[in-house]
């Protein structure tokens, strides 16, 4: 039991890509639920669109990389409005519903043998990142301190991945501060109240749902770039189930809140990961729990922790109570 | 948002665009790739009744005998083998690498010979595959509730016949959602409470049942069965009054239980997973079964004794709800709480009450969902979206809307294998759901004040 390598590995995990890349998701699933109070529980999706529009355009067409990510962020925004026609609306809880199931829809289709050709069918597609990581500034190598370090492809990543964290919160941050924030905000508050002042609500909606997916499309782009492949099973609905504990840990609407919720999120999980391991390892649980279920037990967690959050803090770390409202309208 | 009860013919129109709109962009999404395709190959997925099977060799030779390719099926059971030329081959299962419960359902159907091939296409080919055991020959198209076997072209009985093979098999799959997703409504018409862990009731009884019908117990399949409901109507029980009744007590918004039941969901979930293993299993009792056959729909004895008992059960729900005192206090509270409450009913006696029979049907349900195709961990978490397809197709809350959207999504699912391929089957179920929600948001048996 080496507690200093397990620490290492959790460190590792708060600020490694995965973290970055689930906080620009977390901020897009932000605008909609924490500013606009969209129950949108399809964000797999939108990551789904970013990923693959990548992958396709490169794998596919021999399309570059950079034109692949633009063909992702169109494609969020064509899935945001044929997603929106339909379901926005409707009320809070079919909404989530028909999310969901829209994000299924999409899955089952990439994944179809009809697709084979264009996405690689359940394979998926695979190195079609290269250019990205030519780019590369860091020389090969290992970096950082002690048992906390990452080889110059994760750091790379990351180094993208922050900055792109900042970027877009900055933006959110000048959008929710803005007149049309406000409105986001009462459409959030009270529906009906922002209609009677003469603000066309689905339309607010729209740009919203607009605006958060293609921030997860951002999100799915680094997703597929990080690990040079995309595969249509991995883009499930707990996906999306993640993104919610990230953003209720750190407080929705808030502009901080997702990206503390990412890094407190992956560190819990990736310390809990490596401790368990070693744990089995050691044989600390004999026959009880083997290698295999460390990963179901990591969900186990994931679970007992939203719903912990939601029964005694909902408005999560950073987040005001009063201004959180969880019932449907 | 509230919509008018009566809605303008102009608003009408623009739906049906909206729809036909809908309609198109997933069609351009679907059928774009299919021009794609290049080089001839023959392919194919090998599947048994229980799902995909990995690791058999299949070898394409020439007709003059000369080996072209060999090809190992891929955990999801595809494989594909690219040929030269257009022309005829002769493709070989090698039936020692078959899994020893599986064998092919036609003799000497190992070799498929002079399959064609034109040019640019990839040709599918089929091996059916029965469990071991099973009488060869008997060819009969074979739909189970679960997964049917994929189209075949230009082979099998006339399509009318397949269309009404299918919808057996959809009507099948239809009365098992409609009895898991009762409870699913009747609680969220009770506490407006969307329960995500209603998939994990259906999976605790499957696995309860599979539990006592194999050893040490081995118990009866029906005995089983009865266990499986007793500790589903007890685990729903529990999660009411557990953490249902003190969330709503302390005042928890919809939105919040919400979440916090699909962390209920993955925590329950993942113990099963751990528990269980990630293995499908069967039940060891009517597993190997000869078809019975009316004109063109053959079914086999345990699907339809699933689908009488289920209409059975299906017809005591009914008049549960319909004619008995508590059934009649359920529409009530279900109707409007607060007025149900003023006339004396114990609205927290009706809601515990509508978690003993929720939960207790869905692990019926998870049986005979078991029953008809394999018991494994996520088996409720599969069911899950096709419920609430159904639950929301018929109408939110409505016990009755919840029968009939739920045999929509069964018949949606199982029809359009007689056009699209059996990986999209639940898709289309899912399509259907949208498409429904843009027209009639309240469903076809909901009242249109619950809408929008």
């Amino acid at each position: 039991m080496d507690f200093l390598s397990i620490l290492g590995n959790g460190v590792r995990g708060m600020f490694g890509p995965e973290a970055a890349i689930y906080a620009i998701a977390a901020i897009g699933l932000n605008v909609h639920f924490g500013y606009t109070g969209l129950l949108n529980f399809g964000q797999v999706a939108f990551m789904l669109v970013g990923a693959y529009g990548v992958a396709v355009s490169v794998a596919t067409f021999g399309w570059s990389l950079w034109v692949g990510v633009l063909v992702g962020l169109g494609c969020a925004v064509v899935l945001a409005l044929i997603l929106g026609i339909p379901t926005l609306r409707l009320r809070g809880d079919y909404l989530a519903i028909a999310t969901i199931a829209a994000g299924e829809i999409l899955r089952y289709f990439y994944r179809s043998a009809y697709a084979e050709p264009l996405t690689g069918g359940v394979y998926g597609l695979r190195q079609f990142a290269d250019p990205f990581f030519e780019l590369n500034p860091f020389p090969p190598g290992r970096y950082g301190i002690g048992p906390i370090d990452f080889d110059s492809r994760s750091l790379w990543v990351m180094t993208v991945g922050w900055i792109l964290v900042v970027l877009i919160s900055l933006l959110v941050f000048l959008l929710v501060r803005s007149p049309w924030g406000r409105v986001l905000r009462a459409v959030r508050e009270d529906e009906l109240a922002a209609r009677s002042l003469g603000k066309n609500v689905y339309s607010f909606k729209m740009q919203s749902l607009v605006l958060g997916g293609v921030i997860g499309a951002v999100g799915g782009a680094l997703l597929a770039i990080n690990v040079q492949s995309v595969q249509p099973d991995s883009y499930n609905p707990v996906t999306t189930f993640y993104l919610y504990a990230i953003l209720i840990l750190g407080g929705a609407g808030t502009i901080f809140g997702p990206i503390i919720g990412s890094i407190i999120f992956w560190f819990i999980v990736t310390f809990f990961d490596a401790f368990l391991r070693s744990a089995v390892g050691a044989g600390w649980f004999g026959d009880l729990i083997d290698g295999a279920d460390v990963g179901a037990i990591r969900f186990v967690l994931v679970g007992l922790g939203l719903m912990l959050l939601m029964a005694f803090r909902p408005a999560g770390i950073l987040g005001d109570p009063k201004e959180l409202r969880l019932d449907v309208r | 948002m509230r919509k008018q009860p009566w809605r303008g013919f102009r608003e009408a129109v623009l739906r049906v665009r909206l729809v036909l709109l809908v309609a198109c962009a997933f069609l351009v999404l679907i059928f774009t790739p299919s021009a794609s395709a290049q080089g001839e190959s023959i392919k194919g997925t090998l599947r048994g009744p229980d799902g995909p099977v990995a690791g058999v060799t299949l070898t394409v030779s020439s007709s003059g005998g000369d080996e072209v390719g060999k090809a190992t099926t891929a955990k999801d059971g595809t494989w594909e083998v690219a040929v030269p030329d257009a022309g005829a081959y002769d493709v070989t299962l090698d039936t020692k690498t078959l899994p020893k419960d599986l064998q092919l359902r036609n003799q000497g159907g190992e070799t498929l010979a002079d399959v064609a091939v034109a040019a640019g296409q990839n040709r599918t080919v089929i091996f059916p595959l029965v469990a071991a055991g099973t009488p060869q020959e008997t060819p009969s198209p074979g739909a189970t509730a679960g997964p049917a076997p994929p189209a075949e072209d230009g082979a099998g009985p006339s399509s009318f016949g397949r269309f009404l093979q299918l919808l057996v098999a959809g009507i099948t799959f239809g009365v098992i959602i409609a009895i898991t997703s009762i409870g699913l409504s009747l609680v969220f018409g009770t506490t407006g409470l969307i329960n995500f862990a209603h998939g994990e009731l259906v999976t605790i009884g499957a696995m309860v049942a599979y539990v006592f019908s194999t050893s040490p117990f081995t118990l009866p399949l029906a005995v089983a069965t009865l266990i499986a409901i007793v500790v589903g109507a007890l685990v729903g029980g529990a999660m009411e009054g557990g953490l249902w009744r003190p969330m709503r007590r302390r005042g928890a918004g919809l939105i919040q239980m919400f979440i916090m039941s699909i962390g209920l969901a993955l925590v329950l979930r993942h113990i099963i997973l751990v528990a269980f293993g990630s293995r499908r299993s069967q039940y060891s009792q009517y597993t190997i079964q000869s078809s019975l056959q009316w004109g063109p729909i053959s079914i086999t004895p345990r699907d339809l004794t699933v689908t009488i008992i289920c209409i059975i059960v299906l017809l005591g729900v009914a008049y549960w709800l319909l004619r008995t005192r508590i059934g009649k206090a359920t529409r009530a509270v279900s109707d409007n709480r607060d007025l149900a409450e003023a006339s004396g009913i114990n609205v927290d006696r009706v809601v515990m009450i509508v978690w003993l029979v929720g939960g207790g049907l869905a692990a019926f349900g998870g049986v005979m969902y078991g029953l008809t195709g394999a018991v494994y961990w996520d088996m409720g978490f599969n069911l899950l979206l096709l419920m609430f397809a159904g639950v929301i197709l018929g109408g939110l809350g409505s016990a009755f809307g919840a029968v009939v959207g739920s045999l929509i999504v069964g018949i949606v699912a199982q029809v359009s294998t007689l056009w699209f391929p059996v990986e999209l089957q639940f898709a289309w179920a899912l399509l259907v759901l949208i498409l429904v929600l843009l027209v009639r948001p309240q469903g076809i048996l909901g009242r249109a004040q619950r809408a929008g």
